[in-house]
């Protein structure tokens, strides 16, 4: 082992320690950062070595390196542009962005690495860098077309609603056959470039339907899942050319993903097949509306105001509607002016609340609320008997109790339990359906009552007949 | 099998076992800087399109490496970047009640 490889081997341990104890650091928002900082620091370490490296070995041609660094250059002004101009509330779709390009260079490391061999004079293919060179493949083209539209879909650019074209079984089959033989037939050790596109073609295609019949609510899981899938296919590029730091580095981002999609699947009660498959809301799923009838009550905002001013306990239910209504600054000072009367308030999120795991509690920091208020649905649950008010802002199939039933589309869902608060006032547009596509008993339930405006203009006023309490 | 190949599968392994016991105790406040903060750390995949470019001595090859490259710089720039943006924004709860509206130094505004 030359000088240099032991460098740079000792550099990929380092920066490898960097990920692990900067993932661990995430575990309290207090250290979260300095966590963040220690993982990038890892990261520079092993691109340094991997350039002192390169510039050590001699190999690299002067094209090389133009190429290496106009695609670095162009790739980082990209990054760097769209991650300080993005909205917190179009996060998920960034997400989404960066990890459709992380699975398409993973899978294009193996197939630069293939079509090198097979131009050399004597082609050879052991299995152990086939198989890893088939699964990265296929699984980076997968994530690639798989997030972009996932992207798309959370953008608004695509119907979110889950896309079922007749045949799709049909073609998924073909699609899965291309690959699996193809993939196969490369293991084996065939040497045709052919066979390689056919597959990348196929797992493209396999990614776009996917995701396609997948509804939007069921995003949180889809970007795990597909967050889980790129790591996979990193790891899987580190077999092929044999490197550590991205065999590390890619299991530990799998692992971060399949347990990210297994939280937001149970959150839902739904098995990660289930969401694959798709199909919620979309009425293959017998809707029984046993409606119990009762009438819904309305509440005008001078009412909701004072029952709110003279509450000792608030909890704020704030669900993905907040987040479309922007009010997530509007929700954050009637929070504060609640405290200084006095009040104590907490926010209960429920694991699904947003776009993407824990989105909701990124749009209450921006807005300033400390996340020592942000409250998981199992703390903050035994607190609702106790509270006088329970303010729910665009949060609807999440609070629903006939999740508590057999024999409706959200049985066994775990909900918060906002229907065991003294009062309850919700704030809504109007008296439509959630994603499930059923009535909320929530909403005709005898302490509920309703306050029908939109998110940002009813908090605004709530705001204001506050304020006029104290004058 | 060669050894090579047989430490690396141990390294995979224990890889993984490693992020499901270190991941599994990030609280769900996190979970979207966590997310991001792992899609940062699959930005490693530059170190690959970087050996990928070294590889390369026809018009394909530099093609390739090419597109490889810009898309993982993109993956671990902006990766790191928004992820250090969102975790500015986590902030505690003010020890004594704040008196004024002068707590909001942070990156968003209290109100319009």
């Amino acid at each position: 082992m030359s000088t240099i490889e032991i460098v740079t081997s000792l550099a990929y341990l380092a920066a490898a320690v960097g990920f692990v104890v900067g993932l661990h650091l995430m575990n309290s928002p207090a250290t979260a950062r300095q966590g963040s900082r220690l993982s990038s620091i890892g990261m520079a370490i092993a691109v340094a070595a991997t350039v002192a490296r390169l510039a050590d070995d001699g190999g690299i041609t002067a094209t090389g390196w133009a190429v290496l660094g106009g695609g670095t250059l162009l790739g980082g002004i990209v990054g760097l542009r769209s991650a300080d101009t993005v909205k917190m509330t179009a996060i998920p779709q960034l997400v989404s962005i960066f990890n459709a390009v992380g699975g398409g260079a993973a899978a294009l490391v193996a197939v630069a690495d293939f079509v090198r061999i097979i131009g050399t004079h004597d082609p050879s293919f052991p299995s152990r860098i086939m198989v890893p060179t088939a699964l990265d493949v296929i699984i980076g083209a997968i994530t690639f077309t798989g997030s972009l539209l996932a992207a798309g879909k959370l953008q608004g650019w695509v119907p979110g609603q889950p896309l079922v074209f007749p045949g799709v079984r049909v073609v998924n089959a073909a699609l899965v056959a291309v690959m699996l033989g193809g993939g196969g037939y490369l293991v084996a050790g065939s040497h045709s470039g052919w066979v390689l596109v056919g597959v990348v073609l196929a797992s493209l295609g396999f990614g776009v339907t996917m995701v396609m019949p997948i509804g939007g609510a069921d995003m949180p899981v889809v970007i795990s899942l597909l967050n889980a899938l790129t790591g996979t296919a990193v790891a899987m590029a580190g077999f092929v050319i044999d490197n550590t730091a991205l065999i590390i580095a890619g299991a530990l981002v799998g692992a971060s993903g399949a347990i990210l999609t297994k939280l937001m699947a149970d959150a839902m009660n739904r098995s990660i097949a289930n969401i694959v498959v798709g199909g919620f809301g979309t009425g293959d799923s017998a809707v029984s509306v046993t409606a119990v009838g009762g009438e819904v009550r309305q509440i005008s905002v001078a009412d909701a105001a004072i029952q709110l001013a003279y509450a000792s306990k608030v909890i704020i239910v704030p669900g993905y509607g907040l987040a479309a209504a922007q009010a997530q600054h509007e929700v954050a000072q009637l929070a504060t002016q609640l405290e200084q009367r006095g009040a104590e308030v907490s926010f209960a999120i429920h694991p699904v609340a947003g776009r993407m795991p824990g989105h909701m509690n990124v749009l209450l920091a921006e807005a300033n609320v400390p996340y020592t208020s942000l409250k998981e649905m199992d703390e903050v649950n035994p607190e609702f008997p106790q509270a006088d008010v329970a303010l729910v802002i665009g949060a609807n199939d999440v609070t629903n109790p006939a999740a508590r039933r057999a024999g409706t589309a959200i049985s066994g869902m775990p909900i918060l339990d906002v229907d065991k608060a003294r009062h309850v006032i919700v704030i809504k547009r109007s008296l439509g359906h959630g994603y499930a596509g059923i009535d909320n008993e929530l909403y005709t339930d005898p302490n509920t009552e309703m306050l029908l405006a939109d998110a940002k203009a009813g908090l605004g006023e709530l705001i204001a007949s506050v304020k006029s309490l104290d004058a | 099998m060669t050894s090579n190949l047989l430490a690396d599968i141990s390294i995979f392994v224990l890889s993984l076992l490693v992020g499901f016991e270190v991941i599994s105790k990030v609280p769900s406040t996190l979970h979207t800087p966590l997310m991001s903060a792992a899609n940062s750390i699959h930005g490693i995949v530059f170190v690959g399109a970087m050996l990928t470019a070294a590889q390369a001595h026809d018009t394909v090859g530099y093609v390739l490496a090419f597109i490889a490259a810009t898309f993982a710089a993109m993956n671990v720039v902006g990766g790191y970047r928004v992820t250090g943006r969102m975790l500015k924004m986590f902030r505690r709860a003010p020890a004594p009640p704040p008196r004024d509206s002068t707590a909001g130094a942070g990156e968003g505004t209290t109100s319009p």
